[in-house]
């Protein structure tokens, strides 16, 4: 969930309609190749595999520094290959398939109870490592049957941004934004005084439902009762804005970049956006500030946790194995989840002693460590592998009652149904 | 397609000239040019069976199979018959997906075929600057089509989009291009015609070029107008070409995923879901690639365009005989 647009765009490249298979095995034919060429055991043995969801982050850049180093000091090469989040779940498979899996592959953490259900990451007990330093709410994302999987780098989250000028014009006390109630009064102030309110993404991908989560258990509703009066009420709240006029109609195409793009213009007074525009919103032209998504009678609501896991999958050669710890204590002692932290702008560290060293050097982000301390992992609950199957019928619910084709109610009834059949 | 048509002219090309050079003398010779005929053909060969034939193999045994990700690692998916087939068409996306795909398809190939024919007719009389002008329409094929399809969706957005603002500028309200689902579906045809006029105008202008100016000229003399000639010249003599143009145009069109993807995902909902659309969903558009039901709907479609092949080399048949 990280950077949004280049995994919606770099996705399809590639890919003919009937292609699906096609591309598969022209990626395991790749795949195989590749493993043939590194097949020198001379090489292999100091050479240890990373896989990463940032492509956005060359060879020169700081992180791909910093993950060199965790291979220096290991006394290992770590060869570095990043691809897009999507991508890298394929990828990740088709290795797994071949025998051919990297030493270490960072996850979205979505992604993790998927593949650890394919058997094909070790344990983080297997390696020795004591999770219980970890804020519960964020390990569990990587926890299947009571066994956790990885170990998060860092986390984000989302919360609703605003835009300074427009409150002070249009006489809004951020402050007042307690609950749904004074959220939506507020929005009529900025729209009455001629600005346009809240921008946020309702897209028919995971970053919608991602976007719709906060509201959707903001209001006390669960996932595993997607049309219950709570998720229609939080449908109804995103509907109304839109009749309203207080949220664009574009919602309904836009991405998470898109909205933090029509945020910048300066013409919005709200939007929902994630940690990552931290640095963003500072350089923006215009003052920003931050408040959290309210919960429907107050309070904050839980919001989805974003951010990857560091994870090992399961090696032939199991003697690989003491490197790959070595590597991944790197990536995980509180001075190096604060190092991650800030080489990704703003990514806070899964554990206390992380948050609070990262606070002390950086006070203003006090609002996003609470933010990521009361958040919730998406496959949490014990939803495990039915979340994607479950986030599908939601988005697609969201977008059937945003466009008008079908009330809130009829299009959490259709998305229950189908969520039902889906992971049965 | 081609690859297999091309496969079959270097096979006879290949065999002929060895056999009728090598018959007469000896017969002990026959084996050793039919190994070297078998040598120049084993690149092919294996070049159709790892490009065409596996991947092809690999569709149809995942579409059977029940490949969940964890059945993909660990090799061991259950088989399942058709009953992915029967869960595909069963499903309540199915309905949908096929008749957007055959709008989808049939629109925009009437379109551009029509758009293409005019244009290729407009420049085969050649005007100042009419080689400037033709290259600028094959823009649109130059582009990346993550460019123009991006283009497309900034142009129409309900609120900042460039369309909106002109209409607005007359006096007509918004209109939501592709967050509605009445005309989402239109808007993604409206652009992937735009991206198909460059082929069309190409092909049929190339095919114009074949006919002889003498017909013209002739059916000039017999006193038929700008239309006539048109219709009884030009439109049966570029016959053939209009025919793979329409062929290679709808196999083009039936496998878009990139334009819908782009503008809409599919939504709002399913509005402009097509075949190839939900295919792609289906393996890699969710958290969790679900590859059989794809390789499902993939293979529906190959069958599609497999029956288009098979009625064009029908009428391409009947045609020769007449």
């Amino acid at each position: 969930m990280k950077r949004p647009s280049t995994t919606a765009r770099a996705r399809f490249r590639s890919v003919g309609a009937a292609g699906s298979a096609v591309l598969v095995v022209t990626a395991m034919a790749a795949c195989s190749s590749s493993g043939d060429d590194g097949g020198d055991t001379e090489t292999s043995s100091d050479t240890y595999t990373w896989w990463d969801p940032y492509p956005q982050h060359d060879e020169t850049s700081d992180w791909a520094q910093r993950v060199a180093a965790c291979g220096d000091e290991a006394g290992v090469t770590i060869e570095r290959t990043a691809y897009d989040t999507t991508a890298l779940t394929n990828q990740a498979l088709l290795a797994a398939q071949e025998g051919t899996a990297p030493d270490i592959i960072l996850l979205d953490n979505p992604a993790v109870s998927t593949l650890a259900d394919t058997g094909m990451l070790t344990t983080m007990e297997e390696f020795g490592f004591d999770t219980s330093a970890i804020d519960e709410n964020l390990l569990a994302a990587g926890v299947v049957d009571g066994d956790a999987y990885g170990i998060p780098i860092g986390a984000n989250t989302l919360a609703i941004y605003y835009n300074q000028q427009i409150l002070d014009a249009s006489g809004v006390d951020p402050a007042s934004i307690t609950d749904w109630a004074s959220l939506t009064a507020a929005l009529q102030q900025v729209t009455a005084a001629g600005h346009k309110g809240i921008t946020f993404a309702a897209i028919g991908t995971e970053e919608g439902s991602f976007q719709f989560l906060p509201w959707f258990w903001g209001a006390g509703a669960d996932l595993r009762d997607l049309d219950s009066a709570e998720g229609v009420q939080a449908l109804q709240l995103w509907t109304g804005w839109l009749e309203a006029g207080y949220a664009p109609n574009s919602v309904i195409t836009n991405s998470q970049n898109t909205t933090w793009e029509e945020f910048l213009t300066g013409e919005f007074a709200f939007a929902v956006n994630g940690t990552w525009q931290v640095n963003s919103a500072a350089e923006a032209g215009f003052p920003t500030g931050v408040v959290s998504v309210p919960g429907v009678d107050g309070g904050a609501a839980p919001t989805p946790t974003g951010g990857e896991f560091i994870t090992a999958p399961v090696q032939d050669d199991t003697s690989r194995y003491d490197v790959t710890t070595q590597i991944v204590e790197c990536m995980t002692t509180p001075e190096g989840l604060v190092e991650t932290a800030n080489t990704f702008a703003y990514y806070i560290p899964p554990t206390a002693e992380g948050q609070d060293a990262l606070l002390s050097e950086n006070p203003s982000l006090q609002p996003w460590v609470d933010a990521v301390r009361t958040a919730k992992g998406r496959t949490s609950d014990d939803l495990g592998t039915d979340y994607p199957l479950i986030s599908e019928a939601l988005w697609t619910a969201v977008q059937n009652a945003l466009s008008g084709s079908m009330s809130p109610e009829e299009a959490l009834a259709e998305a229950q149904a189908n969520a039902e059949s889906a992971t049965e | 397609m081609s690859p297999t048509v091309n496969g079959a002219t270097v096979v006879a090309r290949a065999e002929a000239p060895a056999t009728t050079a090598s018959a007469p003398p000896r017969r002990r010779r026959m084996p050793s040019t039919r190994w070297a005929a078998l040598a120049f053909l084993a690149p092919l060969v294996a070049y159709l069976a790892i490009f065409y034939a596996y991947p092809l193999y690999r569709n149809v045994e995942l579409s059977l199979h029940d490949y969940t990700p964890r059945a993909f690692v660990q090799g061991n998916a259950e088989f399942l018959g058709l009953a992915n087939y029967a869960d595909v068409i069963a499903s309540n996306t199915f309905g949908p997906a096929l008749r957007n795909t055959a709008l989808f398809t049939l629109v925009s190939i009437a379109a551009q075929y029509a758009i293409g024919l005019a244009l290729a007719v407009f420049f085969h009389h050649h005007f100042r600057l009419s080689g400037v002008l033709r290259a600028m329409f094959l823009v649109p094929w130059l582009l990346p089509l993550i460019v123009s399809a991006s283009t497309w969706s900034w142009m129409l957005n309900s609120e900042n989009g460039i369309v909106n603002s002109v209409l607005e500028a007359f006096g007509i309200g918004q209109i939501n291009w592709l967050t509605s689902p009445d005309s989402a579906l239109w808007s993604v045809i409206v652009a992937n015609i735009w991206l198909g006029i460059p082929f069309n105008l190409v092909i049929l202008y190339a095919g114009l070029q074949n006919i002889s100016g003498d017909l013209y000229e002739a059916a000039a003399l017999d006193g038929a107008n700008a239309w006539q000639r048109f219709w009884r010249v030009t439109f049966p003599l570029l016959r053939p070409v209009s025919a793979i143009t329409l062929l290679l145009g709808l196999i083009y069109t039936l496998k878009v995923v990139d334009v819908i993807w782009i503008m809409t995902t599919g939504g709002p909902g399913n509005a402009s879901i097509t075949l190839a659309v939900w295919s792609y969903r289906e393996a890699f558009g969710t958290g969790q690639p679900d590859f059989s039901p794809a390789a499902a709907v993939g293979n529906l479609l190959i069958v599609i365009a497999l029956a288009a092949g098979f009625v064009y080399l029908y009428l391409q048949r009947r045609q020769e005989r007449t």
